[in-house]
């Protein structure tokens, strides 16, 4: 067995059995953890393949962002999980037949399929390894050309959803004092001092 | 030697703990998000797969738009959970349905 194989077999067991352990793990926290070693190996599967650069965007935006936002609300919402597991027993028996099913009937597909020799491609660009190009150097040339477009139009998703997350969890609470820089500054003296004549031995209502 | 069809299988695999995440934890909806998140990474290494097997670099790219969305996504439903617990106190799912839709 080659070295690459040997890799193979590590990342696709890691990977599977990790997903394996985040629908299964009993704390959510777990689960968290567990995808997040399920995307590293996922990346170590696109290094096998030759995509680095997707590897390591999966590595950043998954690892560094995606599950660290899961990690974030796991922690922040204070539920009590064990309540949330009641139908677990009552749900495995049709899920895992539906499961199966699908692994099957999935796994049939991908060991039984050819591609039509006599298809003709129309490849838009090649990956790295026949152009003597990198990776990143192929995607980018594709991407920044061909793909613009759909470039910009996912830059805008992340926006929006940017900004949906913001607006959604936004919230004004009623009680809450507040600095009001603008207010502070628009004070004038007139505004802040007043001068009055207090009669001697009375003192002055405030 | 690893194949195509090595990468499928697992991609296979994880695309059904995926889906049988979804239907075994159907009261935790944050397990059902990463679920979700499970069946997309399956996706990409579906694409990926067959960008690198037939040398043309699309996949790749609709890869990195799918990524894009369900980091998107995951954003947009983590928002809607946390307003939705601050609203309910629980994020059981069998308790969304104050609309009766």
């Amino acid at each position: 067995m080659t070295a690459a194989a040997a890799f193979f077999y590590l990342f696709a067991g890691f990977a599977i059995a990790s997903g394996f352990m985040v629908i299964a793990a009993r704390n959510p926290v777990t689960s968290v953890l567990f995808l997040i070693l399920a995307f590293v190996n996922a990346a170590g599967l696109f290094v096998l393949m030759g995509a680095e650069f997707l590897a390591m965007i999966l590595v950043v935006v998954y690892v560094g962002a995606v599950a660290v936002l899961f990690l974030f609300v796991v922690m922040m919402l204070d539920v009590d999980f064990a309540a949330l597991r009641q139908g677990f027993q009552q749900y495995l028996p049709i899920g895992g037949l539906i499961g199966a099913i699908f692994a099957i009937e999935l796994i049939l597909v991908v060991g039984s399929w050819t591609i039509d020799p006599g298809i003709v491609r129309t490849p838009i660009g090649s990956t790295a390894a026949s152009e003597g190009l990198t990776n990143t150097q192929a995607l980018g040339r594709v991407l920044y050309t061909d793909y613009a477009y759909f470039f910009q139009i996912a830059g805008l998703v992340l926006l929006v959803a940017m900004i949906g997350a913001i607006v959604l969890t936004l919230r004004d609470r009623p009680g809450v004092k507040r600095q009001n820089i603008s207010v502070q500054n628009a004070r004038t003296q007139a505004m802040a001092v007043e001068n009055r004549k207090v009669p001697s031995r009375q003192g002055v209502e405030v | 030697m690893i194949g195509l069809s090595h990468y499928l299988t697992v991609a296979a695999i994880l695309f059904t703990l995926g889906v049988l995440g979804i239907f075994i934890n159907r009261k935790n909806v944050i397990v059902i998000l990463m679920s979700i998140e499970l069946i997309l990474l399956a996706v990409n290494i579906n694409l990926v797969a067959f960008s690198t097997h037939l040398d043309d670099i699309t996949g790749q790219v609709f890869a990195l738009f799918v990524l894009t969305v369900a980091a998107a996504e995951a954003a947009i439903g983590l928002a809607i959970l946390v307003v939705f617990f601050r609203n309910r106190g629980s994020i059981a799912v069998e308790d969304v349905s104050m609309m009766k839709g």
